[in-house]
């Protein structure tokens, strides 16, 4: 009888708690809209992969079944695009809603707020390949997709990217293609900061304008060629315990570093920095 | 051993089931003490909220350095946050371990969802009354001001549920930046009072001269958003309640799934796809669109002004992307322009009980210098804020402050002052939304039918009746919108959904064997009772 009551139990916690994830169910149903997969019509084109890259080819890619980045890259903003590519960082969960980076052999994506359970979310390692749909859109510059889905493609081979070397880049026209994906920039001078009311150079502040403190993100300007770029390590990316959090508070105005990233923009180029070396 | 380990787990899960909700702390209620205890020394955690603004942290220190200095035994330590929602969420984090913070900066809808814990925001009114140490009280080491000397649309704010719970802090409402230039270059004049037909007409026109190059012959540009607002939610209750719709009654039934809502949204739709429309979430700040010659109406917030027009102090975009215009200042669109509505917003105090009365105390007092003259001007500048104390808006200095806009761009910003002086003409014509436990969701809603509505519509999808409908059924179930209501009007909800039916038979069926199972064991005790006996 004891058994039986505990059974009965179980299945009305069992029963409640599935009652609960109609909640789930239905916020899915909300932005069904957007999950509906559609396959790209687009056919493949011949990919020219980087010196630096070595990610192994997708079939889905090959044949068509999803966008190639250049597919991806030439579509209109706010239509439905499937991309498949690989982690190369996790920015933040929150709500089953997850913001990565992903990038393929031929360019990064940016996924924001992709539809994503804490569980999934824990197997997004760095390198594993899923395939995302979601609509294309642009934000303060930031092509991103959005309202996304994902599923994890199984049997790929991890891929991790090598940074891109984009520092002669800078200030150019073509910086804006390298968006999203892993850069690297070499031998930038770290550039005073400054707050508003007061001459006081720093060489980083918290927020852009200082308002901030410790775990908050951390601005930091550098110089290259005599132009002035203002880079960013995003505390969801990079919090207060990391490395680079730690070298860039330690920072010298007149330092050279080399740095490495994710060449997010915001109103123009504005890397998420996740590595800082000191190299002068 | 087994059996023990399966009930011990179903008691576990069963004790999940019911309780799973709970968890927090109880507390005894605040009484206020018949005298502060100077004797000892008292911390006071203030949470605060800051606009990534580095002269409002400054502010906040120096409210503290000073208060300090007056209550050498009270030491107050800050913290920042950039986010409403990040304070909130902390928040509920630590009621359920008893430690969160003894003073925050929060909205009355967030209160609202504190208040479902026992005892854990306290409540002002004896405080405020307190002749000693309340508004006002005798025993007060600063000028601090009087129950009257709140502007009572602002404190009325502050009231859920028959009592206070928060005091004022800062003001705002919404204001619509307009690009001058482009209206009049469109052949229209701004009308002192905007109303939606004006702004859509306006807008449509915009949109109108894309060329078939893609490019607007009003800017020259390839980009053009000629209608943009920052927060939708707004919009949406705003529209609302100049019409007179339903919302949410002040117990918290919901309103807002109505006939007026879809009309809006076939409005807000039918401008969409014509270009004439977007929003933050979807395109980005307004400022920056606005700034950059790219935006003819942009609707922020007033504590936003100083980042709208092309000689706003801070500036978002690049100089070179920044075109030169004139910037006129508008209420938000209305109905009818003869009974402007506006929405009243703003950071509020509170404060949350503890176990010490006398930390309590030291927290409201601390709360209270929150008001002082000085520290309500100095905040009050540093954005398009109002002071909420007619004390300070009366001030010499305060009014000083007003008198000298445009004379230059920093503090006397001239879209500034004109953004604060618009609140000040209008605080009659504020109106606020019933605060309740979900209050915070239901906002949330509204916003989000805007949202997804001019997404879909970018997105090249239908909307139609059978869109919004479902639309509705999306999100009441989303935001948790679709139980009865907290007043104990129901709503219909229609057959129950299959797991809740499976859920109550369990449970019906675990009680039933929990009764057969109790009658058993009696029956048996009773019979060992008479084999013992």
């Amino acid at each position: 009888m004891k058994k039986i009551l505990s059974v009965l139990l179980a299945l009305g916690l069992a029963c409640s708690l599935a009652a609960c994830a109609g909640g789930a169910s239905s916020s899915e149903a909300v932005s069904e809209e957007t999950a509906s997969t559609e396959t790209a019509s687009s056919e493949a084109t011949e990919e020219t992969v980087p010196a630096e890259q070595d990610a192994p080819q997708l079939d889905a890619v090959a044949s068509g079944e999803v966008m190639n980045y250049d597919q991806y890259m030439a579509a209109d903003l706010d239509t439905e695009v499937t991309i498949q590519a690989y982690v190369q960082a996790k920015q933040s969960w929150w709500e089953d809603k997850a913001t990565v980076y992903l990038q393929d052999q031929d360019g990064g994506y940016f996924a924001y707020d992709m539809a994503c359970s804490e569980e999934d979310y824990e197997k997004l390692t760095e390198g594993t390949c899923i395939r995302v749909t979601g609509f294309k859109s642009e934000w303060c510059g930031e092509v991103e997709i959005v309202d996304g889905t994902f599923e994890f493609v199984e049997d790929a081979e991890p891929f991790v990217s090598m940074p891109l070397d984009v520092t002669e880049l800078l200030g150019t026209d073509e910086l804006i293609y390298a968006q999203n994906q892993r850069v690297a920039f070499k031998g930038l001078t770290v550039a005073p900061s400054t707050v508003e009311g007061s001459d006081e150079e720093y060489a980083f502040l918290y927020n852009w304008d200082g308002s901030g403190e410790e775990g908050d993100d951390l601005y930091f300007n550098v110089s290259y060629n005599d132009e002035v770029y203002t880079f960013t390590v995003e505390s969801y990316l990079c919090d207060s315990t990391t490395d680079v959090y730690a070298a860039v508070k330690n920072l010298q105005v007149g330092q050279t570093i080399d740095a490495e990233g994710f060449l997010y923009w915001y109103e123009g180029v504005n890397p998420h920095i996740t590595s800082v070396t000191v190299t002068g | 051993m087994k059996r023990l380990s399966c009930l011990l787990g179903a008691a576990v899960l069963a004790l999940g089931l019911l309780c799973g909700c709970h968890g927090r702390r109880e507390q005894a209620a605040f009484a206020v003490p018949e005298t502060f205890d100077k004797s000892r020394n008292y911390e006071v955690v203030f949470w605060a909220k800051n606009d990534t603004n580095k002269t409002q942290t400054d502010i906040y220190k120096q409210a503290i350095a000073d208060f300090e200095a007056l209550y050498p035994n009270i030491t107050v330590t800050l913290r920042l946050y950039t986010d409403y929602g990040d304070i909130y969420n902390d928040v509920i984090t630590n009621i359920s371990t008893g430690t969160t913070p003894n003073v925050c900066i929060t909205y009355p809808d967030h209160i609202a969802t504190y208040l479902t814990g026992d005892n854990v925001v306290v409540p002002l009114d004896d405080l405020f009354a307190d002749p000693r140490y309340g508004l006002g009280g005798s025993e007060l080491k600063f000028d601090g001001p009087t129950k009257e000397e709140i502007v009572p649309q602002f404190l009325q704010e502050c009231r859920v549920g028959g009592a206070y719970y928060a005091l004022p802090y800062m003001r705002s409402t919404e204001a619509c930046y307009i690009n001058k230039d482009f209206v009049e270059a469109l052949g229209y004049e701004i009308p002192d009072v905007l109303t939606w037909d004006f702004v859509w007409e306006v807008s449509r026109a915009a949109a109108a001269t894309k060329g078939a190059d893609g490019t607007y012959s009003l800017n020259g540009q390839k980009v053009l958003i000629p209608f943009l607002y920052k927060s939708t939610d707004n919009m949406m209750i705003q529209m609302l309640y100049q019409q007179g719709a339903g919302y949410s009654t002040a117990t918290g039934e919901i309103q807002l799934f109505n006939d007026t809502t879809t009309a809006l949204l076939h409005t807000i739709a039918d401008n969409t796809a014509e270009g004439a429309f977007s929003t933050f979430k979807i395109s980005g700040y307004p400022a920056n669109f606005l700034n950059a010659g790219q935006c003819v109406f942009a609707v922020d917030s007033t504590a936003g002004s100083t980042w709208m027009g092309c000689d706003a102090p801070l500036m978002d975009i690049a100089a070179e992307e920044v075109v030169d215009f004139d910037t006129v200042v508008r209420a938000v669109p209305q109905f009818d322009p003869k009974n402007p509505k506006m929405i009243s917003q703003g950071p509020s105090v509170c404060v949350f009980n503890k176990e010490d009365p006398q930390q309590v105390l030291a927290s409201w007092l601390f709360a209270q210098y929150l008001l002082t003259s000085d520290v309500q001007i100095a905040y009050s500048q540093t954005e398009g804020y109002v002071p909420v104390t007619t004390k300070a808006q009366q001030d010499a200095g305060y009014q000083d402050y007003l008198a000298r806009g445009g004379e230059d761009d920093t503090t006397h910003y001239q879209v500034k002052i004109d953004a604060v002086r618009l609140l000040l003409d209008h605080t009659g014509d504020t109106f606020v939304t019933p605060v309740f436990n979900g209050s915070a969701s239901l906002r949330d809603a509204a916003g989000q039918l805007i949202e997804n509505v001019t997404k879909s519509v970018r997105r090249s999808q239908t909307v139609d009746d059978a869109y919004i409908q479902s639309l509705y059924t999306d999100t009441m179930a989303l935001y948790h919108l679709d139980a009865a209501s907290p007043s104990g009007g129901k709503a219909d909800l229609g057959p129950l959904p299959g797991t809740a039916v499976a859920l109550l038979a369990a449970l019906a069926a675990a009680w039933v064997g929990i009764g057969v199972y109790c009658l058993v064991r009696w029956r048996q005790g009773r019979h060992k009772e008479r084999r013992n006996g």
